[in-house]
């Protein structure tokens, strides 16, 4: 890849699109989930308004550096897996910043936010916090084996590490998708999807009912309001490597819209029917049936 | 123990006077001074009050920005309120019916927060013994400026139906800066309704400076509060 500075506003007017697509889908699928409960739900501009309220309160409070850095890391986690990942196939002006060894970049950025929240959590000393850390962290974790056994699998089967190369493989027809080509590698990894979506019936670690609020139980103002930012970024970052990877990339913005919201609505809808799991029954679950489907997949290829 | 630990405070400069002021309330036991041997045998003095907590009270926090951004704010955070989940009396049961398809309170931008650090509305539902005035008091200052307190009820006002209790607070605008009051006993969810709605106008208006009131007048609030709890074993200010 060859580095162009005209890259760095392209970057950025994709993030621009990502954060308002992002803002505007978090509360469209609030609004469906609530509208399965027979309720109206949020605005669906109500994610805007809380964000400025938040950058808008006067005065916050800190319990050390790591606690600062909690929030910036977890942003940057999610910024990281949509700049380094092409958002657009075949796109100039939408590729980011993607090259050829991605995938595995990709891989790490997707734990990293989590490993961020978990130091600046655990500074903030509150034993809700350190709890939820260790809930999440051990859930996070579970979810991740199937979903980097499935990768393996996907990067065995393509022969390479680039996303790029891994979508344009997948063009052409609709049956050329991994999904069709490899549906071990794609239930494995559709599985481990719903565990890192934070919805039912894995959303133990961040549930308001649960223990009082998990990891960001000390956060607030602009530290909460950044972990927010990021919570609209990072699904859909997340969603674009799934995307790209297993139902062949999108070439246009109407696809790539369309195709998020889809696999996003994957997990609302596991999630407004299936009850919540404890931890260590998520964990279990993981284990128990998408840990041998990534298994198989590898095999199979 | 505790005479020698006595004995040992008296040697210290302050000693005697720091023992005085921590004579008049009675404190827990572990939130007393004490005596802690190092790793290489030095010895200090733990005095979970002073060491643990910060004893700075509140500031007042003036508006920073200009008239615009100012406005902007004040209607985020008027179409932004964040509940503190925090049901003293009977109250919390009707704050229950506003979250659910009855009457979504959810469509108006009110949401519950489990945390007083993300929540920026503090309602009092109801009668406040008080025991739960000092968790109260503590969950109000853990939140964040700007703040507001809807007192629900008519016990919040005069003491309502446990007006001649001994163990109930009459009224809270003494303990806490009250923004706004909801009469009835109970009110119904749509009073509560009609009441967020009050309090977006007075937010909106940027009248709703409950926080900074509380700053300002912050010994004659911790006075108040002094008077009715006897076992005050916390720092004066829970930031």
């Amino acid at each position: 890849m060859q580095f162009e500075w005209i890259m760095v506003p392209y970057s950025l007017l994709t993030l621009f699109i990502v954060v308002n697509y992002g803002l505007l889908l978090t509360a469209l699928m609030q609004k469906i989930g609530a509208r399965v409960g027979r309720r109206h739900g949020i605005p669906i501009w109500q994610n805007y308004v809380d964000l400025i309220k938040n950058y808008g309160i006067r005065s916050s409070i800190t319990h050390g550096v790591m606690f600062y850095l909690g929030p910036v890391f977890r942003l940057t986690g999610g910024v990281g897996l949509l700049l380094f990942v092409p958002t657009l196939y075949g796109s100039e002006m939408f590729s980011n910043l993607s090259f050829a060894g991605d995938l595995i970049l990709a891989l790490y950025f997707i734990f990293f936010g989590s490993l961020g929240m978990a130091l600046g959590a655990g500074e903030s000393g509150h034993p809700h916090s350190a709890i939820g850390v260790s809930r999440g962290l051990s859930q996070v974790t579970t979810a991740e084996l199937p979903f980097a056994l499935a990768v393996f699998a996907i990067a065995l089967q393509y022969q390479t590490l680039s996303v790029t190369e891994i979508v344009a493989a997948q063009q052409g027809s609709v049956w050329n998708w991994t999904l069709f080509t490899n549906p071990l590698a794609v239930a494995a990894a559709m599985l481990s999807f719903l565990g890192s979506m934070m919805r039912p019936p894995f959303d133990v670690v961040l549930a308001p009912q649960e223990i009082p609020i998990g990891p960001p139980t000390e956060y607030h103002s602009s530290y909460l309001a950044l972990m927010q930012t990021n919570r609209v970024i990072f699904p859909i970052a997340k969603i674009v490597v799934y995307m790209n990877l297993f139902f062949g990339g999108a070439a246009t913005w109407p696809v790539f819209f369309l195709k998020v919201f889809l696999i996003y609505f994957f997990s609302l809808f596991v999630g407004v029917v299936f009850p919540r799991f404890r931890v260590e029954q998520s964990v279990r679950w993981f284990l128990v049936w998408a840990l041998p489907l990534g298994i198989a997949a590898i095999l199979v290829v | 123990m505790k005479d020698e630990l006595d004995k040992r405070l008296d040697n210290q400069p302050d000693g005697p006077e720091r023992r005085g002021s921590l004579k008049d309330i009675p404190v827990r036991e572990e939130l007393l001074p004490r005596w802690v041997k190092g790793p290489e045998g030095q010895e200090y003095v733990v005095e979970p009050l002073q060491d643990y907590f910060c004893q700075a009270g509140p500031t007042v926090q003036t508006p920073a920005y200009t008239r615009i951004i100012e406005d902007l704010f004040n209607w985020a955070r008027a179409e932004s309120l964040w509940i503190l989940g925090f049901g003293t009396g009977c109250g919390a049961i009707e704050m229950r019916p506003l979250m659910t398809p009855r009457f979504d309170a959810y469509r108006y931008g009110i949401q519950w927060r489990p945390t007083p650090r993300q929540a920026n509305l503090f309602v009092i539902s109801g009668y406040l013994s008080v025991k739960t005035l000092k968790r109260a008091i503590r969950s109000y200052e853990q939140m964040q400026n700007p703040k507001y307190v809807v007192g629900l009820g008519s016990c919040t006002i005069n003491g309502g139906m446990y007006w001649d209790s001994y163990n109930t607070i009459k009224r809270l605008d003494d303990y806490l800066p009250v923004d706004l009051y909801i009469t009835g006993c109970m009110p119904r969810p749509e009073a509560l309704l009609q009441g967020f709605d009050d309090l977006k106008k007075l937010i909106r208006a940027g009248k709703a400076e409950g926080a900074n009131h509380y700053a300002e007048h912050f010994d004659w609030y911790k006075a108040n509060q002094k008077r009715v709890i006897k076992d005050w074993d916390m720092p004066d200010y829970s930031w």
